[in-house]
């Protein structure tokens, strides 16, 4: 009779779990030759499709200025800085070769300054990149006390890897949208690196809705004391799509806040989603107050949904800290229940969906962009 | 004068160890404004009955008809027999994700009227139906059926009935798993519901407990499939002394 200890249920002996590497610990360069050659076994590319994009990983990328339209409100200035600008670079530095690559060959960078207390909403489109590998590097300061609404949105084909630096002024509030919209065949891969100053609040939002492979990771510094980050996320993944997230949040000083919430639906035969949520409080981070959420919604067979949420603690004194991730089906049951009251099936999909997804659209805070993205998912929903 | 007739109805389910027939030759009519108790053991058919009403896709009728008013109520799907006025109280309600209950009844309500109601008279009937049951107000903003206690559940598909206001409604055991209290709340919204519209019903139940409170005109004993006995509210007064040991007895000699 094999006893519970010969079963390896033995008592640690060796003091607390350490993890092999710590978030906070990971390699970092701005040089794309520091990495070795993505092979897919990396930890933060193993669920990713690598064979699909090693263009922007390995290859040569033409670093010129991005084809782009902007709306225009008083308060928010573009520009293009040379490479060598002291403004870039105060964020946070690539942990993975597209995001090197990127930054090892943008030419110039955009960058976006938000300026005075007024709101304002500012769309800038990225479209018509083509299929030439591209990179590019933008840079939106938010100055002290300001607030704003930026949204970066991506149309029409691309193949594009790129670093978005967000620097976040003492108090100021400042909410950044990434919507991409890509069309089928395009792949994006994205690295935002978001520095929050004191009592600042950030508000950063990922939509992903179009595109072969989409893959956005914000990154999250609380740097000083009061910082507050909310992290929400939406993606709509269809047949063959590829739509992934990893959001890390570094708490580093006293008494800052996150709150990620993402939510996905996913429907037709190779839909994938992967969100990775990482939470590290650091020890200067006394009094922090986190949670984390992942929700996927299945409509259809043949998706998969990887989420994962990672909580690492390194000072006993905070407020609150959890994480919760759950994936659901849409399944025939809560189909018929719909339809027993009278309500069509095509109608009752959009309801489910709709309701599953709204919590987050309707926390953007801009009626307008709000209106747009639940057209965005009706389309998503009627397209299939 | 509306009714619901069901005519020889035979129909199968595939189960793991292939094709069964479950409901054998199923004859009921119910009027307008009958209250048509339908009274059973466990597993002899009561739900399969009430689904196959309901046009739950599991269920397949191989043989026999429902009709309401002379339409052929198996040639519509799930969604046309609800805004026909077909009304199923599930024994088990389904948890919704991510839908309001406000919304849900709301696009319920529109898809069977075939337009929104008015907003300020729809409001205040979803209030009112709510305070009748006994349901906190503040289930109007949460996920349908996500999270409700049994008899949450039970109520919001009474609140459901008494909003969407059908000519027929099959009650599939809303006493099960009922306290007292509950079970009254329950009933009289049922009752009245049946006082506004004049609504027929068929009432599904192991017990005969809910039959104090929701009076039956007709009483069908339901064994193995089909009606072994029919009578007036007397009959259940029969079972509650005697229970179903005399039909099952019976049933076993017919198979042998
Ligand atoms: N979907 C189904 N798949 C397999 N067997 C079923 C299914 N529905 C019902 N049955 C079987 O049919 C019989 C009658 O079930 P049901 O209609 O639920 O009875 P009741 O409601 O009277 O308890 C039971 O033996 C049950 O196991
Ligand atoms: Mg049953």
């Amino acid at each position: 009779m094999p006893t519970a200890e010969q079963h390896g249920f033995r008592p640690h002996s060796d003091g607390a779990f350490v993890p092999v590497q710590t978030r906070s610990e990971r390699f970092r360069s701005v040089h794309v030759e520091d990495f070795a050659p993505v092979t897919g076994r990396e930890h933060e590319w193993k669920l990713s499709p690598v064979a699909a994009f090693a263009d922007l990983t390995g290859g040569e990328l033409d670093g010129s200025r991005l084809p782009l339209e902007s709306t225009d409100a008083a308060g928010v200035a573009l520009s293009w800085i040379p490479r060598d600008d002291a403004r870039i670079g105060r964020t946070g530095t690539p942990e993975e070769r597209a995001s090197a690559n990127a930054w090892s060959s943008f030419g110039e960078a955009l960058l976006i300054e938000v300026s005075g207390e007024d709101e304002k909403v500012v769309t800038v489109t990225r479209s018509g990149l083509g299929s030439t590998p591209r990179a590019a590097h933008t840079v939106i300061e938010a100055a002290p006390n300001s607030r704003g609404l930026i949204v970066l949105r991506g149309t029409g084909d691309a193949r594009l890897t790129e670093n978005v630096e967000i620097v976040v002024g003492e108090g100021a509030n400042l909410t950044v949208v990434a919507l991409q919209e890509w069309s089928d065949d395009s792949v994006h891969l994205a690295s935002h690196f978001a520095r929050i100053a004191r009592d600042a609040k950030l508000k950063h939002i990922v939509v992903s809705l179009g595109g072969r492979v989409v893959r956005v990771n914000p990154s999250t510094h609380l740097a000083e004391q009061g910082g507050d980050i909310e992290a929400l996320g939406l993606y709509f993944s269809d047949a063959g799509q590829h739509l992934e997230q990893q959001v890390y949040v570094h708490h580093d000083a006293p008494h800052t806040r996150s709150r990620v919430t993402y939510k996905g639906a996913l429907q037709g035969q190779g839909a994938r989603s992967v969100w990775i949520g990482d939470v590290l409080i650091g020890n200067a981070a006394v009094g922090t107050d986190s949670y984390e959420q992942n929700r996927n919604l299945v409509l259809t067979d043949g998706t998969r949904a990887d989420s994962v949420p990672n909580l690492e603690i390194e000072t006993g004194d905070i407020e609150g800290a959890g994480h919760a991730s759950a994936t659901g089906r849409f399944d025939d049951e809560q189909l018929f229940y719909l339809m027993a009251r009278g309500i069509s099936e095509d109608e009752a999909r959009r309801l489910v969906v709709r309701g599953f997804l709204a919590e987050v659209v309707q926390q953007i805070g801009d009626a307008a962009l709000e209106e747009r993205l639940i057209a965005a998912l009706e389309a998503e929903l009627q397209g299939s | 004068m509306s009714v619901l007739e069901i005519k020889n109805l035979h129909v199968n389910v595939e189960t793991d160890q292939g094709t069964r027939e479950i409901l054998r030759g199923v004859d009921l009519v119910i009027n307008e404004g009958e209250i048509h108790a339908v009274m059973g053991p466990n597993g002899s058919g009561k739900s399969t009955l009430a689904y196959t009403i309901a046009g739950h896709p599991k269920y397949h009728v191989t043989e026999g008809q429902i009709l309401l008013d002379g339409e052929d109520v198996l040639a519509m799907t799930v969604d046309e027999r609800a805004r026909a006025g077909l009304f199923l109280a599930m024994q088990y309600p389904v948890e919704i994700p991510g839908v309001t209950v406000t919304n849900f009844l709301r696009t319920a309500k529109t898809a069977i009227d075939g337009e929104a109601p008015a907003i300020r008279g729809w409001i205040k009937d979803v209030r009112e139906s709510m305070s009748n049951l006994k349901m906190d107000p503040a289930f109007a903003e949460r996920n349908v059926n996500e999270g409700f206690s049994g008899g949450e559940k039970k109520r919001n598909e009474i609140l459901q009935l008494e909003l969407l206001k059908p000519r027929f409604a099959v009650l599939d055991e809303t006493d099960s798993g009922l306290d007292v209290d509950a079970l009254k709340i329950v009933s009289e919204g049922v009752n009245r519901a049946k006082a506004n519209t004049g609504l027929g019903i068929l009432l599904i139940t192991h017990y005969t407990r809910i039959l104090r409170y929701i009076k039956p005109d007709f009483v069908h004993v339901f064994v193995a499939g089909r009606i072994a006995e029919q009578g007036g509210p007397e009959l259940a007064d029969r079972l509650e002394d005697e229970g179903y040991d005399r039909y099952q007895v019976a049933e076993t000699a017919a198979a042998e």
